[in-house]
């Protein structure tokens, strides 16, 4: 039933063998170790690469085209599927803006705060377990998968047992929190804690002064700090090309600068780099969850800013009082109208800067939503990156930019 | 001396023993089945999540294979974009037969809750689908359920596809 | 044909509109004397470069400058300002009011961890300068920018689209682009795979989740037209089963003389 030109792209009418002695090699769009949906054009020179070519829009959204059609409520659980490893920092980064539109940033209430910081850092983990066990797999370590996976799998049952959700949490509101943690939440947030060090230790243990881990990451991938910053990178990458910047400290916001925690920076400029900055990043990781845990009683117990503007009253005061019950199904209905103006907010995620650029012209409506993600450039930079690389390394150097491609295409 | 003698012209024309036969093959198709590994978006992670640790997807037999050639079952996990439909319809034509398909989370169903310009609306436009497969994302625990409805289904079939050709209009 | 439809601005509006509303504008500041932005600023000015209007909003300082120059003040940004980083690069839509697209460049100076906005105003066909020399990153954002507003960028090195596939007719993010696609958007796949003559065959797509076909005998029976599953769609409107004969007898009586009938039966 099929007509047989049909089903050729564009791509077979490529040359395969040309006359200068180069190969073209098509690697994706479905490739087990693409990291999702990343087509690369490779030009190679026996097995060194000499040009590549990143095609990426496999998983083109339309999600900005979306925010633009949707109150700025609705559109929330939509950032979940942006970056969907670490999914509350993307909730985050959203609220965050939209909260900073509204000039409301101040008025979240601490305990909003602490919960917010905890889901923020919970997520790192499980982002950078996730990046350690298909960054280990594509290099070949198999049983590192296994056990990262597993431990990653007891960080997503502390969300669940906050959220419901396990992978799309969408756990943060605009002003708040929308729950408080459950009982007995931070104590299994402790336990789990207790245990993952030595689970790190397990998996540096295992890696870090491997050979082959080694022979396969040192020296590969190697970017330099000037094409860093031109490119425009953030996150570990940035950081492990030797410059020191995170938001988190430069920038802070929610508790970020209340609390005592280190950025690790390295100046090795390659893959074993940054896998060594990811380690450090969950250990303080760690650290910052630990003392949260002891700032969390200290909160009065109040979830949501107080902005009646805006926000929505809590359920007591809708289910009792006549105005709150009105202002609420406004909200709801009609959404929120922030003022006029435009806003950029960025955030560290656990992959870089991603930040939400809201344009505002007074309606329920973004006008304009840009979502300025950091795998996105970090797919551009594949093109430099990998070009006087060899081809079995090509793996390598993707999976340890980290790049999730719901963020890459939106 | 047999006591008895088989109708054939009654059964369906088909002996006893290939009617075992059936059986024998769907035992074998439906306890080992090996699917793609076809992530494509956020489905993909509870996907590799099913296959790792804890729901260990390897006790079931199935076992993700990274070849098209290699592989029984297509699971669509995640959003099918229009420029990467047709990939997907390439994928298909490369397995070999016997294939099944399982439609993973909502945006596979029905293009979900990206009901924009760039996302096919379901993915039953481009290849025939076995088990759709609700949530956004499914928990592995469902996508453990739909395999195992797959293999019901398989057992429930006829070895010979040709006879399962009812739904496959495309 | 299809019916012409004027597709001026086709996003969602809100659908309540108070005529008194006055919408609130974020406060604007103005830069502050011997700040940071405020040597930005001078810096600008020594090189030449018109500053249309620069103010302080939520933090950050909005530089507005003429789409010409654009090139030249990021350089001079980069060089003697310390600005390393552009983190994004992108466009605004505002032909329906202006006929105009706004093209804003979100900096940041890592040194002093301040961030910076230069935005400029071009017309419809207009095309900008690309800043490619100056950060590597405005290659992919400024691909991005072409496919989704149909900008096109000058002296860009490799300017194709990247998020839609080549052969996509529209910009998706023009506010004259419906969300859901026009007719190229709706058909791109089946063309592309199966060819048009398959249309029919397949069918359009099913935005509306609560459509119910009447003639599907798949996935929906109509009470009254009951066929059998997989009938032939034309026999939907032939079958018409009477309820009577559908439903038992015993249960259309009445509440009275239903509970006798049971004793009845007992």
């Amino acid at each position: 039933m099929q007509q047989p030109n049909k089903l050729k792209p564009f791509f077979e009418n490529l040359n395969f063998e040309r006359k200068d002695n180069t190969m073209v090699i098509n690697f994706g769009p479905q490739h087990p170790s693409a990291h999702g949906q990343l087509r690369l054009v490779l030009e190679l020179q026996g097995e060194q690469v000499v040009k590549a070519y990143p095609d990426i829009g496999y998983l083109h959204r339309g999600v900005e085209k979306m925010a633009e059609n949707m109150i700025y409520n609705e559109f929330l659980p939509t950032t979940d599927r942006l970056d969907y490893i670490a999914s509350t920092s993307n909730n985050y980064a959203f609220a965050l803006a939209v909260e900073r539109l509204l000039g409301i940033e101040d008025k979240v209430p601490r305990r909003a705060k602490v919960i917010r910081t905890m889901l923020l850092e919970l997520n790192r983990i499980i982002s950078h377990l996730f990046f350690l066990a298909t960054h280990a797999l594509d290099v070949g370590a198999m049983s590192i998968f296994l056990y990262a996976f597993r431990e990653r799998e007891f960080a997503m049952d502390l969300m669940e047992d906050y959220c419901g959700a396990r992978l799309t949490h969408a756990a943060v509101r605009i002003g708040g929190v929308p729950l408080d943690l459950p009982p007995g939440w931070i104590e299994s947030l402790a336990n789990f804690l207790n245990k993952l060090p030595d689970q790190i230790k397990l998996y540096e243990d295992l890696l870090t002064e491997n050979r082959i881990w080694k022979m396969r990451l040192e020296d590969v991938g190697v970017l330099e700090p000037e094409d860093a910053l031109s490119w425009g990178c953030t996150g570990p990458m940035l950081r492990g090309s030797g410059i020191a910047y995170d938001v988190r400290k430069e920038e802070p916001y929610e508790l970020y600068d209340e609390l005592d925690f280190d950025i690790p920076v390295t100046d090795r400029k390659d893959s074993y780099g940054r896998y060594r900055l990811y380690m450090e990043e969950m250990k303080e990781s760690i650290k910052i969850l630990r003392q949260l845990i002891s700032m969390y009683p200290k909160t009065e117990p109040k979830l949501m800013a107080h902005a009646p503007q805006y926000i929505s009253a809590p359920k007591e005061e809708i289910m009792t009082q006549n105005y709150a019950l009105m202002q609420h199904f406004v909200l709801v209905t009609q959404g929120m109208r922030p003022p006029k103006g435009t806003v950029y907010a960025p955030t560290e995620s656990p992959k870089g800067e991603l930040g939400f650029y809201i344009v505002s012209e007074g309606e329920p409506y973004a006008y304009r939503l840009k979502v300025r993600a950091p795998s996105f450039f970090h797919t551009g930079l594949l093109q430099d990156l990998l070009v006087g690389t060899y081809i079995a390394d090509v793996v390598t150097i993707i999976g340890s930019t980290n790049i999730v491609f719901g963020e890459v295409d939106r | 001396m047999a006591q008895h003698q088989v109708n054939y012209a009654s059964s369906g024309g088909l002996p006893v023993v290939l009617t075992s036969a059936d059986h024998l093959i769907n035992w074998g198709r439906s306890n080992s089945l090996w699917p793609l590994t076809y992530g494509l978006a956020c489905c993909a992670i509870e996907m590799m999540a099913s296959g790792a640790s804890r729901y260990d997807f390897d006790r079931m037999g199935v076992i993700f294979r990274a070849s098209p050639r290699q592989a029984d079952v297509m699971i669509l996990a995640g959003t099918l974009t229009k420029k990467h439909a047709e990939f997907t319809r390439r994928l298909y034509d490369q397995m070999a037969e016997p294939k099944w398909v399982i439609s993973m989370g909502s945006c596979a169903n029905t293009g979900g809750m990206f009901n924009t310009y760039s996302i096919v609306q379901g993915v039953d436009r481009i290849v025939p689908v076995d088990i759709y497969l609700p949530g956004c994302a499914p928990r592995p625990e469902t996508l453990q359920y739909a395999v195992m409805m797959l293999q019901k289904k398989i057992r429930r079939q006829s070895a010979n596809m040709k006879k399962n050709q009812k739904q496959r209009f495309i | 044909m299809r019916r012409y439809s004027p597709k001026k601005n086709v996003q969602a509006k809100a659908k309540y509109t108070d005529r008194f509303w006055v919408a609130p504008r974020v406060p604007r500041g103005s830069v502050e004397e011997g700040s940071y932005f405020a040597e930005v600023l001078e810096t600008l000015k020594e090189s030449g470069i018109e500053v249309l209007e620069s103010f302080v909003e939520l933090g950050q300082l909005v530089i507005k400058i003429n789409p010409e120059q654009n090139v030249e003040t990021l350089k001079t940004l980069k060089e003697k300002s310390c600005v390393k980083m552009c983190s994004e690069l992108s466009a605004v839509d505002y032909l329906a009011q202006d006929g105009e697209f706004e093209v804003f460049y979100q900096l940041l100076n890592l040194d002093k961890a301040q961030r910076l906005r230069v935005v400029t105003r071009i017309k419809e066909d207009q095309a900008i300068e690309s800043v490619e020399s100056i950060y590597k990153m405005a290659n992919f954002a400024e691909r991005e920018m072409y496919d989704m507003f149909g900008i096109y960028v000058n002296n860009h090195s490799y300017l194709k689209r990247i998020l839609m596939p080549d052969d996509w007719v529209g910009h998706p993010l023009l506010k004259t682009y419906p969300l859901q696609g026009d007719e190229h958007a709706s058909w791109y796949e089946v063309d592309k795979i199966f060819g048009k003559e398959y249309r029919d065959i397949i069918g359009p797509e099913i935005r509306d989740t609560a459509t119910i076909d009447r003639y599907d005998t798949q996935r929906f029976a109509r009470v009254g037209h009951e066929v059998p599953f997989g009938a032939d769609p034309e026999l939907v409107d032939k079958t018409k089963t009477s309820i009577e004969d559908g439903y038992s007898k015993t249960f259309l009586t009445d509440y009275t003389t239903g509970s006798k009938e049971l004793e009845n039966r007992r």
